[in-house]
């Protein structure tokens, strides 16, 4: 087997056995789902419509956003990413592999969302299931690419859950998961399409679940997919083998590029 | 053992203003186990480091297998192993899984063999936060060798051991130098650096203080030796005997202790003396200044100055 392979084996186990991130890839999504299929629809019956997508989107960013960088800050401040570079592991691997495993448990989070949804809560399934699957795809690497970046340029862990909180909360309130996008305010509503969960939530709506979209949802689709790449590439730019992580080749606002896609896109999506 | 495997030149490592390594030069042949002494913060990490292309250097040439660590980090990966200070390992590998994963960069199979040698056999599916200090050394120093390297860096390798490790260790450091293998040890544990080390470099505030065998180095200093003698009656208890280059002497648990400055007409002394007094020389022992001796003598030169590198 190549190194690839046992490094994603090894790494696709650790989301598994370190109980931090079992709880960010399955026990905390997984118990939020179940908590608002129980709650939300007797509260909120609409909210049934979107149960299956803003559940998915609520598991990408708990995984990626909350679940990857943490292991990253801490694999460079305790010399692991030394003990890498030593050996041979490229940084491609160490920046790759985890948001890669974290997208599989991902996959697998999401199917079992899906199976139980309908049976658990009579929740409605997407009508378009290739959509639903390229919908998830560009949300997770988004995500995971944020995610793997924050990692990267968070100086220490309690950086790390500030960058990661300033994502996540703004996501949870108004990324579309709890009050529809066509809810908030005009300047909110625009403000909110920073975020990547306001456009996987409009992707899902308009081109798998049925619903009519608020904004072009390919576009949608298109922004998720660039500003993830992007962010990757940043990650891969600003990264540092260094444990203290104070030598790298640009300052890590340059890290605030990965948004400027959804920036364009609050001009050019109406 | 005539070719230069490591070539440290006019060697230089800032951090902001201090001044971590101060332009040291020497060199390490092929098969050399060399010893890199030196208190905290005298500029051994910054050294070693530098040596493996983790750190750049701020002046003078660093040469490893004849490869530049710095500007062909990629050529110096297989050809060095790393024992880090700090095992440098994912809290929840496995011994199988690190032995695996670490093969697979070097591209070589895995060495499952060595956790039997090093005594993790038994710990191969546990979890690297499950190991103890020993053990996870041990491990680390598993990863370190399983591809061969031609030259490898120990940094502090028996901190944690007990002392079936270390003299496992020890024995495997042997059998690498047999194939050819040059090591650097970096060490506090002075008796590890004088009993295995060919030579030792004791490195103080970033600069050079001395280099050689452990012998040559112990043989410069101004220590003591000290000679203990015991005889059959009591020649040696007469009052006011002297013998030449003694500084000190005492007497303990039987035998008469000196502390001589020049061995050689001492012990010459001293037998003649039983001889002529038909005295009978029962035990004689001869204890030359250790290195740790020599290494606290030059320490202690310095003292009174300050500063510290990485």
């Amino acid at each position: 087997m190549s190194a690839f392979v046992h490094h994603f084996s090894f790494e696709f186990r650790t989301g598994i056995r370190n109980k931090t991130l079992l709880l960010m890839n399955y026990l905390l999504p997984l118990g939020f789902y179940l908590m608002m299929g129980f709650v939300m629809p007797a509260i909120n019956p609409p909210f049934l419509e979107s149960l299956v997508p803003a559940m998915v989107v609520f598991a990408v960013l708990v995984a990626t956003l909350l679940g990857i960088p943490d292991p990253l800050v801490n694999a460079r401040e305790t010399g692991i990413f030394r003990s890498y570079k030593i050996n041979g592991v490229p940084a491609s691997s160490i920046l790759t592999i985890p948001a890669l495993t974290t997208v599989l448990h991902l996959v697998i989070v999401t199917v079992i969302i899906i199976a139980s949804a309908p049976l658990l809560f009579d929740a409605p399934l997407p009508e378009n299931w290739l959509s639903f699957g390229l919908v998830f795809v560009a949300l997770a690497i988004a995500c995971s690419g944020l995610g793997v970046l924050i990692g990267v340029i968070s100086s220490n862990t309690r950086m790390t859950v500030l960058w990661s909180q300033l994502v996540f909360i703004p996501s949870m309130l108004l990324g579309g998961l709890m009050i529809p996008y066509s809810m908030l305010p005009d300047a909110v509503a625009k403000i909110s399409q920073l975020l990547p969960a306001t456009q996987a939530m409009n992707a899902f709506n308009g081109l798998a679940m049925g619903k009519e979209a608020d904004f072009a949802p390919w576009g949608s689709v298109i922004l998720l997919l660039s500003s993830g790449v992007l962010a990757l590439v940043l990650a891969l730019y600003l990264f540092s083998w260094d444990s203290r992580n104070t030598t790298r080749r640009a300052h890590p606002v340059l890290g605030l590029l990965a948004l400027v896609p959804y920036a364009a896109g609050i001009v050019l999506l109406a | 053992m005539d070719e230069s495997v490591i070539e440290v030149k006019d060697f230089r490592k800032t951090y902001g203003d201090f001044v971590a390594v101060d332009g040291i030069s020497f060199d390490v042949q092929q098969g050399e186990i060399f010893g890199l002494l030196g208190p905290n913060g005298a500029g051994k990490t910054s050294t070693l480091e530098s040596l493996e292309g983790l750190r750049a250097p701020d002046g003078g040439t660093l040469r490893v297998a004849g490869i530049d660590p710095t500007r062909e980090p990629r050529k110096l990966r297989n050809l060095i192993g790393v024992q880090l200070q700090s095992a440098g390992l994912p809290e929840s590998i496995t011994p199988d899984e690190a032995i695996k994963f670490f093969c697979a960069y070097h591209s070589v199979a895995p060495r499952f063999d060595l956790l039997e040698r090093l005594g993790l056999n038994e710990k191969r599916k546990a979890q690297f936060y499950e190991l103890s200090a020993g053990q996870q050394r041990r491990l680390a120093l598993a990863l370190a060798v399983a591809h061969n390297p031609s030259v490898l860096f120990l940094d502090e390798p028996t901190a944690g051991l007990d002392v079936a490790s270390r003299v496992e260790l020890h024995g495997l450091m042997r059998e690498l130098q047999a194939t050819g293998a040059t090591i650097i040890l970096a060490t506090h544990d002075m008796a590890e650096a004088e009993e295995m080390s060919d030579r030792v470099a004791i490195l103080l505030k970033g600069k050079l203080a001395t280099i050689g065998t452990p012998m040559e180095i112990t043989a410069t200093g101004v220590g003591l030796t000290k000679v203990s003698v015991r005889t059959g009656a009591s020649s040696l208890a007469a009052p006011g005997l002297t013998f030449p280059a003694v500084r000190q002497e005492l007497w303990k648990d039987g035998y008469s202790i000196y502390f001589s400055t020049d061995i050689g007409p001492t012990v010459s002394a001293i037998i003649a003396h039983i001889e002529t007094q038909e005295d009978t020389l029962i035990d004689l022992r001869v204890e030359r200044p250790s290195l740790e001796d020599r290494f606290l003598e030059i320490t202690r030169t310095e003292s009174g100055t300050t500063g510290g590198a990485r």
